[in-house]
């Protein structure tokens, strides 16, 4: 197979991302320091620039700290358009705080956000527990499942919550479940169950399972498993995807990548639909318009489960994509978003309860009674089992929403967004007690 | 799904909209589609559709202005706002305003005009007949609903992830009061005498109703349906009889109108509208109200004396807000 180098492309593509990065970044300060054209009055909080300039001794202060594992062995995924930002999740905190402090300016509530990053995952969380003891108590977390497990045991027994916004993992929500747990990450049988919805209501009912080899990979394949199950999907035929990752960024590629699919996917039985399981974004991109069937793919490409999409407009949400590109020069990522909702779950406590008692904000926000509104149409809850946010999710391409799972017909006596992921009746979980 | 076949089926409403005559004593009844960038014309008396205005981006916010010789629409996309003839159905002249302009309405007097802006967390002030900006008023985030007290001094704003209703005076736009209400507040509207002040909340699911004298609040109510789940309720467009004795509020995607005894506060009736509910606007003789149904692109006809749906009429795509003439 020849391969064609040509360097000039590789280089035209990273000047045009660049110059993507620069189109939003001019003005971020909205929110804070809306200009005040008409002289505020006394008792006007509306046009205080920033807020720390009132009378200290009335402002409680909010501290939120954000945890970020930094996870250099990480494979980078196969689209340049899909690698991370250094930012990512922590410009999320950063329009959250904003949102937080323009209803905090109204009530004298003022949050800010604080930053622990280590590769090292002991020294991330002795760092987290020494600021707990010293009064931080909200802790939103980007780190593995080990971490997160981890954190969640050194801090048995304090006064603070700690908000998964990115691990999956359903272990960490049922046999591992710890009550100073949040999700607002949703976990992998809700993404999975949110497809195999979508592909009932399709009526695409026989699949092809295709997992990767990585250990995260088998999990997802099971959750596509136990989606397939639970809404009368037939899975005709798994095969295991074996690759060697190599490098991302070479210059060649797609010449063998083109051979390869095809031959992977011959003689398969009759099927609607691939879905694929890999969770590392390493290979199934490679999958779409490359099967030895004309068949659509799903799962980790094609149409994929997410709890965010940067061209979604639903539900007030274009005001909301763009406050956050005016603040971080770039689009909105699924993480951002986990991490917007958990910092803003404190906020809307915070809000109602008009304090900054970590206990009862915490008890609050553990209550039936608390809700999030966040973009999605409805209601976001913590399911009381678990510390799980019920949220709807979407099913998009590159490019944009095709759908929000639920979809009609799928009841619950509850609440519809029950029927994504597991449900209390099947929850493991004991630690949130009944 | 349905919506797919009400989508194809748009093309025979785009042939069917020629110029008619409004019969004798018929309000014309306009209603903004979000999605097609047009206004629909129904005639209240036919109950038809006469007439398609061609307007600006994502039209959504639409009032009644100049002693009704003009209707003034928020074109969101396009960052202002659009004048047309009532009668003419012409276009007359475009008004500024902050970006995506959402909700405008009136001060009491006629003019000015207040518009919030949903992308910039201001409220913009605007001489309707001299079209200047007169000032912006900085308020909460996602600033949405107005409502205007009828003695014309005090302007209610809701902002939409801020959850609070700001009351603002409008001599001098002092902002000197901000009521905490529930989750995502959509319209603020003022009973007739003043009394009161409803403002509707689409996630929280409840309609607040505050004392604008104090800003306490006088009662909260919720809704319940039926085989409907709580998270589908979502209260949003709120209209008042003219004595305040009865109210109607639209509820978003459990595809009901509540009638709501204005004294009592509880809820009377669920009247089954079309699908995704948002605004309401009522004829001037009290009559007929009509609802704009977002996502079967149609309006429902209500009788309001005898509190039922007689007809609905399709109109553009993803109909947002409603309109009657004043004549």
């Amino acid at each position: 197979m020849k391969q064609i180098i040509d360097k000039s492309r590789r280089y035209s593509a990273i000047a045009l991302l660049s110059g993507l990065v620069l189109l939003a970044g001019s003005s971020f300060l909205r929110a804070a320091d809306a200009p005040a054209a008409s002289p505020p009055a006394e008792t006007a909080p509306t046009a205080t620039p920033s807020s720390p300039d009132a009378p200290a001794a009335e402002v409680l202060q909010i501290a939120i700290l954000m945890a970020r594992e930094i996870r250099p062995d990480r494979l980078p995924p196969l689209s340049l358009l899909d690698i991370a930002p250094a930012d990512d999740g922590l410009a999320g905190a950063k329009l959250a705080i904003d949102d937080n402090n323009t209803t905090g300016r109204f009530l004298k509530q003022n949050f800010t956000l604080d930053v622990v990053e280590n590769s090292d995952s002991a020294a991330l969380v002795a760092e987290i527990v020494k600021r707990v003891d010293a009064g931080a108590a909200f802790i939103v977390a980007d780190v593995s499942a080990p971490t997160l497990l981890a954190l969640s045991d050194a801090l048995k027994d304090k006064a603070a919550v700690i908000f998964n916004t990115s691990a999956p993992d359903e272990n960490l929500r049922e046999e591992n479940c710890r009550a100073n747990v949040k999700h607002t990450a949703p976990s992998r049988t809700m993404l999975s169950d949110a497809l195999s919805q979508y592909l009932a209501w399709k009526r695409w009912g026989n699949w092809v399972l295709i997992e990767g080899p990585a250990p995260e990979d088998k999990l997802l394949a099971e959750a596509y498993r136990r989606s397939a199950q639970r809404f009368g999907m037939k899975i005709v035929e798994q095969r295991t995807f074996k690759y060697d990752p190599g490098s991302r960024r070479s210059d060649g590629g797609f010449e063998q990548i083109q051979q390869q699919i095809p031959t992977f996917t011959q003689k398969l039985p009759p099927h609607d639909v691939v879905v694929v399981a890999d969770e590392g974004e390493l290979f199934g991109e490679y999958f779409p318009y490359r099967t030895w069937d004309a068949r659509p793919v799903a799962g980790s490409a094609g149409l994929v489960p997410t709890s965010w999409h940067p061209a979604v407009e639903l539900w007030g949400g274009t005001q909301f994509q763009n406050r956050f590109k005016r603040l971080a020069g770039r689009n909105m990522r699924a993480l951002d978003y986990n991490v917007w909702m958990a910092v803003r779950s404190v906020g809307e406590a915070a809000t109602r309860k008009k304090t900054n008692d970590p206990k009862e904000l915490i008890e609050y926000m553990r209550s039936p009674e608390f809700e999030l509104a966040a973009f999605k149409g409805r209601k976001l809850t913590y399911r009381t089992w678990n510390g799980q946010l019920r949220q709807p999710v979407l099913l998009a391409t590159g490019k944009i929403h095709v759908t929000v799972s639920p979809q009609p017909g799928f009841l619950h006596q509850l609440t519809e967004l029950d029927t994504l992921g597991v449900d209390k009746p099947e929850s493991k979980c004991q630690a949130h007690g009944k | 799904m349905k919506l797919s076949n009400a989508l194809l089926a748009l093309p025979l409403l785009a042939m069917s909209l020629t110029l008619a005559a409004p019969s004798a004593f018929a309000y014309r009844i306009f209603v903004s589609n979000e999605k097609e960038n047009t206004i629909t014309v129904i005639d209240s008396e036919k109950l038809e559709v006469i007439h398609t205005i061609q307007v600006g981006n994502r039209p959504r916010g639409i009032i009644l202005a100049n002693e009704g010789k003009w209707i003034i629409v928020c074109t969101s996309d396009d960052n202002r706002m659009q004048v047309y003839d009532t009668k003419t159905f012409q276009w007359v002249k475009d008004l500024p305003s902050g970006p995506d302009p959402e909700l405008p309405i009136l001060h009491a007097s006629g003019n000015p005009l207040y518009v919030s802006n949903e992308d910039d967390n201001l409220v913009t002030v605007v001489d309707i007949m001299t079209g200047k900006l007169v000032t912006d008023i900085p308020v909460g985030v996602e600033p949405e609903g107005m409502g205007m007290s009828p003695d014309g001094k005090v302007l209610v704003n809701t902002s939409e992830t801020t959850n609070m209703a700001h009351f603002i005076t409008t001599d001098g736009f002092k902002n000197f009061d901000n009521i905490l209400v529930d989750n995502r507040p959509r319209v603020a509207e003022f009973k007739a005498d003043g009394s009161e002040v409803w403002v509707s909340a689409e996630i929280g699911g409840t309609v607040t109703i505050i004392d604008p004298a104090d800003r306490k609040i006088k009662g909260k109510i919720n809704f319940e349906i039926q085989g409907i789940t709580k998270d589908a309720i979502q209260p949003v467009g709120v209209r008042f009889t003219k004595d305040g004795k009865k109210a109607f509020v639209a509820l978003g995607p459990a595809n009901r109108v509540a009638v709501v005894n204005g004294e009592t506060f509880k809820v009377e009736k669920y009247i089954l509208v079309g699908q995704r509910v948002w605004n309401l606007g009522m004829t001037p003789d009290e009559k007929l109200l009509f609802t704009t149904n977002g996502t079967s692109n149609d309006v429902t006809v209500i009788d309001v004396p005898s509190e039922r749906a007689v007809k609905s009429i399709k109109t553009g795509r993803y109909p947002w807000g409603v309109v009657s003439s004043s004549d």
